[in-house]
């Protein structure tokens, strides 16, 4: 029988996303505070990672990072291989906030994501369009306004918005935070089945340790001040799987009791 | 229908009460003529095409000066948004030039360009050019970063981010700027038609200039119940469309 949780891992597949001694500080003040220190990881094509830590532990700069909004003081980060140069729509983000554009209605916003495909016809893209708002359970909402939609369909239209252009990398900084549990759990089963259908490579930032259990294959587990990656947990629970299922709580508490462990053993060193 | 019973029986008693005022001669006819003596008025030159001769060619000269001012004004406070350097060496100079009044470009507009179309037209631009680019400006500096930054990793940058994200996303500011500068144009032009005598049309600010040289106060108020009602239909017709699909799309009508 496999183990359902080890600490290291193993990689098979050639790394899809490659950072390799990434380090990045802010100015804050006249002095600069470390915000990664050195970070090296790698995902396969068609992992979940996630990424859980407290606030400010500089797993959101790390995302930005890979999603070529910021640039690293130091290493580099390969995509395929190849460095980064900026953003790229190979690589979509989701935000924490829907970041919805409130000039265009529903269809207006998933049919931004595809402006930059200009191998697909217009009516490519509408059918496109159309197909993932259905799959977010959007379809009667196509042309409302975003500042209509509650916090949780905001959230569904900005993932049908990244979803749309069928890009290879998911980056997704605590999208769900903000949403009420029972939303939030709907959408995780979407998230799974969205993302078994499509292959995708997903990086999720989140602080909710039993998201990440629900959700990853692997859960890094970062420390603030200087952001370190600490510890790799690999979940090998079977798909899809139940927020609130038996199995996913040991997973988490293991990974939650580990967390606090760090956390104490930083805060007794400061 | 209902809404209109209450103001109109409003209009209607002040209207008898300045009629009964100025037929009684309480108030002398020189100060305020009675509005049977306006509305006559109104209707004289409406018959012999005065009226509409006057409002055609004020209407022309507001339009080519304020569409000058927003073809230069949109693209002005664009480059001044994008610039910062821009931003630092004209800043105050183009909000000091908003807050100047402009028929104080009067003099200066005569004398660089005499008695012609030109002259009226520069005086309108500088009144409505400042307020645009202000306007157009703040937009698109007020854009929340996150938008920029969702476009961005959506594959969009350079001109298409310029076109589909900031200035739409400035859109509610780009209007109430337009807004503003259709006001002032409209002010600069009477300001200008009645300081500049000219030979080339005769514009209702030219006609209510006539007025008050023939101490015909009927004429002086009927023009500007005309300029009133011109005011009143251009809000109506060119702005108020724009701003109902603002509200409508940005949520911010109070219903």
């Amino acid at each position: 029988m496999r183990p359902i949780l080890t600490s290291e891992s193993t990689l098979l597949n050639p790394a899809k996303i490659s950072v390799e001694g990434v380090s990045k500080s802010f100015p804050v003040n006249d002095s600069k505070i470390l915000a990664l220190d050195e970070i090296s990881l790698s995902v396969k094509e068609g992992e979940f990672l996630c990424l859980v830590g407290p606030s400010g532990c500089g797993k959101s700069t790390l995302l930005n990072l890979i999603a070529g909004l910021e640039t690293p003081e130091k290493g580099k980060i390969l995509i395929d291989g190849e460095p980064i140069q900026g953003p790229g729509r190979d690589r979509l983000v989701m935000f924490q906030e829907s970041a919805l554009f409130p000039w265009l209605d529903v269809l207006g916003n998933v049919m931004f994501g595809l402006s930059q495909k200009p191998e697909l016809s217009k009516n490519e893209k509408l059918s496109i369009a159309r197909y993932y708002i259905k799959k977010v359970g959007l379809d009667h909402f196509e042309h409302a306004n975003i500042h209509e939609l509650s916090g949780g369909m905001k959230q569904r239209a900005a993932l049908a918005r990244s979803l749309a252009p069928n890009p290879r990398i998911l980056l997704m900084d605590e999208p769900f935070a903000a949403l009420d549990a029972l939303t939030r759990e709907q959408i995780y089963s979407d998230i799974q089945r969205i993302w078994a259908a499509r292959q995708k490579t997903i990086i999720f930032v989140t602080h909710n340790v039993r998201e990440a259990v629900c959700l990853g294959d692997r859960v890094l587990l970062f420390t603030p001040r200087p952001g370190q990656i600490c510890k790799s947990f690999d979940v090998n629970l079977p798909r899809p799987r139940d927020f609130n299922s038996l199995e996913i709580a040991p997973v988490s508490v293991t990974i939650t009791n580990s967390l606090r462990h760090i956390m104490q053993g930083t805060t007794e060193e400061t | 229908m209902k809404r209109l019973i209450i103001p109109g029986i409003f209009i209607f008693s002040c209207l008898t009460a300045w009629e009964i005022l100025a037929l009684e001669e309480i108030i002398p006819v020189i100060f305020l003529p009675a509005p049977s003596k306006i509305f006559s008025y109104i209707c004289a030159i409406s018959a012999d095409g005065t009226l509409f001769n006057a409002s055609w060619i004020t209407c022309k000269r507001l339009f080519m000066g304020y569409l000058l001012s927003a073809c230069f004004g949109i693209p002005l406070g664009i480059l001044n948004a994008q610039f910062p350097i821009l931003q630092r060496v004209f800043g105050w100079l183009v909000l000091g030039l908003q807050t100047l009044p402009s028929v104080c470009w009067v003099p200066l507009s005569l004398l660089w360009f005499g008695q012609t179309e030109t002259s009226l037209l520069f005086v309108v631009i500088m009144g409505s050019l400042w307020s645009i680019i202000i306007a157009t400006e703040t937009g698109i500096r007020s854009v929340p970063p996150l938008y920029i930054r969702a476009a961005h990793t959506m594959g969009s940058n350079g001109i298409h981010t310029w076109i589909f994200v900031l200035i739409p996303a400035s859109f509610p500011f780009i209007v109430s700027g337009l807004k503003q500068g259709w006001a002032f144009s409209w002010r600069s032009l009477m300001a200008a038609e009645i300081f500049v005598p000219i030979l080339s049309g005769f514009g209702l600010g030219q006609l209510l200039h006539y007025g008050r040289e023939l101490n015909a106060m009927d004429q002086v108020l009927a023009i500007i119940f005309v300029l009133i009602l011109i005011g009143i239909l251009s809000d109506k017709l060119l702005f108020s469309p724009f701003e109902k699909f603002i509200h409508h799309r940005w949520g911010t009508d109070r219903k």
